[in-house]
C-alpha cells in the first residue's frame, strides 16, 4: 500500500469506500448484475470491500429474454463461486403481464422494456439502493450523474435538481419509497474498467473476446444472425466474421465490432488504440441526440 | 499513471465548453463518432467553425439555451497522466456547483474573456477556489483573438487580476496566466506564433507538469470508521476490522492509537487490503484494520494516533455555503455530515455575511439565500473529532443536510 498513488489503485480505494457507504447507510442495498464487464467489476470490487466477510447484500439480474447465452452461463458460475444471492426478474414476465408492450419492426428492442421490470422488481423487495455500473465517460448526460442518485417513488431522475457532491461525503438521505441509484465507478472509463480486469486477472464471458460468428451488416454496423432476437430482412446476408463484443447489452441493440483481440491484453490494446467510442455500438443512444437523458429520466438505469 | 483533478469556471459565454472541447480535439481523445456528432451538428446550425461545447453540454436544456447548467464529468489523458475535468457553470445562481466540482479538484482554472476582462464573476471564482484552498490555479485568457492577440489588453488583465490576488487569505496558490484562443486553439495544447509575446507554457504542457504531491494537504491521519467487519465464519471466527479509509497521513502495524469518542488506546495489528497484509496504509487507501486489544468500536467512531487528537468538541465555526432556496435562518436545525459522521446541529449565530467578490462583509444578518457565505457557529447534540480546514482538508469540512427535504443545503469549512 505503500506506493499506491496510481490511476487505477485510486479510482479502486474510491470504489471500494462507495460500496462500505452503501453497505452502511442503507437498509436493503442491491447490486444490479447483468452479466457485462462493469457488473463484474463491481462484484469484484464488492468482494474486496467486505473481505473477510462475504456481501452483504443480492445481486438482481434484470433479464430481457435476450441476452447471450455465455453471459447467463458466466452469471450463474460467478453467483454460485461466489456463494452470493441472485434475484432474476424477467422482462418477459412484464410482457405477459400487460405492463409493457414488444417493440416490433427493424430496430425492435427490449432494452427499454427493462426500465418497468426493474422499477416493480424494486418495489417488490424494497430496495434503497441499487449499485450499478455506469460510467459518466459512457455518454453525456451519465457524465453529470452523482455517485448517490436520488430516484422518486417513480424512479426518475430530476437531472435539474440534483444533489451536490462535495468532497468524498455521500448523502443517502431519502424518504420513503424513494431509492438511490449508485455508481461506483462513475469515474472510471472504459480503459480503466478493462485495465482492472486485466491487473486482477477477473474472468469475463467468452463472447468479449474475438470469436467466429454468423452477423449480418446494418447502418454500418455488425449485428448477431445466431438467433432469432434480432430482425433481420431477408435481403441482409449473413456473413461469418471475427468479432467481438464491447458492450454485452440486450442482444438486439448490441452490435459487434470486427476484432482479433483474443486475450484481455490484446483487448486493452485494441480499446487504446479505438477511435470508436463505446456507446458507438449501441443503437439505443443513436435514436436521438437526447436518447439517455430521456430514458434516465424515465427510471432507465 | 497519475490522475490529475481540475475544475473549471467561468462566466456564461466565457468559453469553458470550448476550450474542453478543444483539449479533447487537440488532445486526439475526441472518438471519430462524437466528432462526426459534432461536425454534423455544428453543420446543421450553419456554423463556418466546429461548435467543441457539442462535446461537453450534456443536458438537452444546456443544449438548447447554449450554456452549462451542471457539474459534467469529462475524462482524457496524455502518455503523462489521466485528467479529470469538473466542468462547472459559471452563473451566479449555480455557485454551489462551482463549490462542489472545486471541492474534490487539485487544479482550478478561471476563464477570462479578454474583451470584458476581469468582472464581477471573476472575483467569485477566485474567491471559492480560495475559500477552498485549490493550490494551483491557470488563470487562461481566452478569445485572445477577438482582441488582436493584444499584449496590452493581456497585461491589463494579468495587472488586475493581480490586484484581486492581494485581497486572498490563503496565500499559498499557485497562480499561471496563459493567453489562449480555445476557438483558434492558440496556446491550448499547441504553441501558437500569433502571440510571441508570451513565452510561457501552454495549457496543457502547465497541467502536465502539475505536481501531484504537492497539491494535496498532507495532514495527521485520521481514520473514520466507515464498517465493521465480522465475517462470523469458522475460518474468521473472532475477526472483527474496521473498514475505512484513511485521510491525511499514513498507518502503521504497531502505532499507538485512540479510538474516538471513547479515548480508547489500543495498538494497529494488522491492516489488510482485501486478503493481503500491510505494514503500511497509505492515505486515502480503502483498508481493513484490527487493533490489539477488543474494545467495541462502531461507524462514526475515529481512529488516530496517541498524541495527536483533533478538536473533541460539540460546537465549531465554519465559513457556509449555502446551497439550497429554503433560507438558513439562525436556531434552524440541520443535520451536519462530518466525513461520515452524522449530528444533529442548531444554528447558533451567523456572525457575518462574507461577500464573495472581495467587497466585505455583512453584520447584519437575518438568514442566508442560496449561494450566500457566511461565518456561522453551530451547536452540535454530540461531539464530533474536526480538525480546522486549513489543516485538514478533509476531516475539517462538512455537509448539511435539511432533516425535512434530506437534500444537501450546505458546504461547510471549519475555521
Amino acid at each position: 500500500m505503500n506506493k499506491d498513488t496510481s490511476h487505477i489503485n485510486s479510482l479502486e480505494n474510491e470504489a471500494i469506500y462507495i460500496m462500505r457507504e452503501v453497505a452502511a447507510q442503507f437498509e436493503k442495498p442491491v447490486l444490479l448484475f447483468s452479466g457485462g464487464k462493469d457488473s463484474i467489476t463491481l462484484v469484484r470490487l464488492a468482494v474486496k470491500a467486505f473481505y473477510p466477510a462475504k456481501i452483504p447484500f443480492p445481486l438482481m439480474h434484470i433479464d430481457t429474454g435476450h441476452n447471450f447465452p455465455e453471459t447467463i452461463e458466466f452469471r450463474d458460475r460467478l453467483v454460485k463461486e461466489l456463494g452470493l444471492e441472485l434475484i432474476v426478474r424477467n422482462v418477459q414476465d412484464s410482457i405477459d403481464q400487460g405492463k409493457v408492450k414488444e417493440e416490433t419492426g427493424r430496430y425492435s428492442s427490449r432494452n427499454q422494456l427493462q426500465t418497468t421490470t426493474l422499477l416493480d422488481a424494486i418495489e417488490e423487495f424494497k430496495f434503497d439502493a441499487c449499485i450499478g455500473g455506469a460510467r459518466r465517460d459512457e455518454e453525456k448526460a451519465r457524465a453529470k450523474e452523482r455517485i448517490f442518485s436520488v430516484r422518486d417513488d417513480f424512479g426518475q431522475w430530476d437531472e435539474k435538481n440534483q444533489r451536490p457532491e462535495l468532497f468524498d461525503m455521500l448523502n443517502g438521505d431519502i424518504e420513503h419509497g424513494q431509492n438511490v441509484r449508485v455508481f461506483p465507478i462513475s469515474n472510471w472509463t472504459e480503459l480503466d474498467v478493462w485495465s482492472y480486469i486485466e491487473k486482477e486477472d477477473i474472468e469475463i464471458p467468452s463472447i468479449y473476446f474475438a470469436h467466429k460468428r454468423k452477423v449480418f451488416l446494418r447502418d454500418g454496423m455488425i449485428w448477431s444472425a445466431e438467433d432469432d432476437v434480432v430482425y433481420r430482412d431477408e435481403n441482409e446476408e449473413v456473413i461469418e466474421e471475427l468479432v467481438r463484443f464491447r458492450t454485452v447489452g440486450d442482444m438486439s441493440c448490441t452490435a459487434a465490432v470486427l476484432s482479433d483481440a483474443v486475450s484481455i491484453s490484446k483487448v486493452v490494446q485494441e480499446i487504446r488504440e479505438s477511435t470508436i467510442s463505446e456507446r458507438g455500438a449501441r443503437i439505443d443512444d443513436k435514436r436521438s441526440e437526447a436518447a439517455m437523458e430521456k430514458r434516465k429520466q424515465q427510471g432507465y438505469f | 499513471m497519475e490522475v490529475l483533478k481540475i475544475a473549471t469556471a467561468g462566466s456564461v459565454d466565457d468559453g469553458k465548453s470550448t476550450l474542453i472541447g478543444r483539449i479533447l480535439y487537440d488532445t486526439k481523445s475526441l472518438t471519430t463518432d462524437k466528432l462526426e456528432a459534432i461536425e454534423k451538428t455544428s453543420k446543421q446550425r450553419g456554423y463556418d467553425y466546429l461548435d467543441f461545447s457539442l462535446a461537453t453540454d450534456g443536458l438537452v436544456a444546456e443544449r438548447e439555451q447554449g450554456i452549462t447548467i451542471d457539474v459534467a464529468h469529462i475524462y482524457f489523458s496524455t502518455a503523462k497522466k489521466s485528467y479529470i475535468i469538473a466542468d462547472t457553470p459559471g452563473h451566479v445562481e449555480y455557485t454551489r456547483n462551482m463549490v462542489t466540482g472545486a471541492s474534490t479538484s487539485q487544479a482550478s482554472i478561471i476563464l477570462i474573456d479578454a474583451r470584458k476582462g476581469v468582472i464581477e464573476q471573476t472575483n467569485r471564482h477566485f474567491f471559492i477556489n480560495n475559500l477552498l484552498r485549490v493550490k494551483d490555479i491557470v488563470v487562461a485568457i481566452n478569445k485572445m483573438d477577438l482582441v488582436d492577440y493584444s499584449e496590452e489588453t493581456y497585461n491589463k488583465i494579468k495587472a488586475d487580476f493581480e490586484a484581486l490576488m492581494s485581497k486572498r487569505d490563503y496565500q499559498g496558490q499557485k497562480i499561471t496566466f496563459i493567453p489562449v484562443s480555445a476557438l483558434k486553439g492558440d496556446n491550448v495544447v499547441n504553441k501558437t506564433d500569433k502571440m510571441p509575446w508570451y513565452e510561457g507554457q501552454t495549457l496543457l504542457e502547465h497541467l502536465e507538469e502539475i505536481d501531484k504531491a504537492d497539491i494535496f494537504n498532507i495532514g495527521t491521519p485520521r481514520f473514520p470508521v466507515q464498517y465493521v467487519i465480522r465475517p462470523k465464519t469458522e475460518e474468521f471466527h473472532d475477526f472483527r476490522g474496521y473498514a475505512g479509509k484513511v485521510y491525511g497521513g499514513n498507518l502503521s502495524v504497531g502505532d499507538d492509537i485512540v479510538v474516538l469518542p471513547s479515548q480508547t488506546k489500543s495498538k494497529i495489528k494488522d491492516i489488510y487490503f482485501y486478503n493481503e497484509e500491510y505494514e503500511t496504509a497509505s492515505r486515502r487507501s480503502s483498508v481493513t484494520i484490527t487493533l490489539e486489544d477488543d474494545i467495541n468500536v462502531s461507524r462514526g467512531d475515529m481512529i488516530v494516533k496517541d498524541g495527536d487528537l483533533p478538536t473533541i468538541d460539540k460546537q465549531f465555526t465554519a465559513n457556509v455555503c449555502w446551497m439550497d432556496s429554503n433560507q438558513l435562518t439562525a436556531g434552524s436545525k440541520y443535520i451536519v455530515q462530518h466525513g461520515i459522521n452524522k449530528v444533529l446541529a442548531k444554528v447558533d449565530a451567523i456572525h457575518h455575511k462574507i461577500h464573495p467578490d472581495y467587497s466585505g462583509i455583512d453584520t447584519e444578518v437575518s438568514g442566508l439565500g442560496v449561494n450566500d457565505i457566511a461565518s456561522i457557529t453551530f451547536k452540535l447534540n454530540k461531539p464530533i473529532f474536526y480538525d480546522q480546514f486549513k489543516n485538514h482538508r478533509t476531516n475539517g469540512s462538512f455537509i448539511l443536510i435539511d432533516p425535512q427535504t434530506n437534500n444537501t443545503v450546505g458546504a461547510g469549512f471549519i475555521q
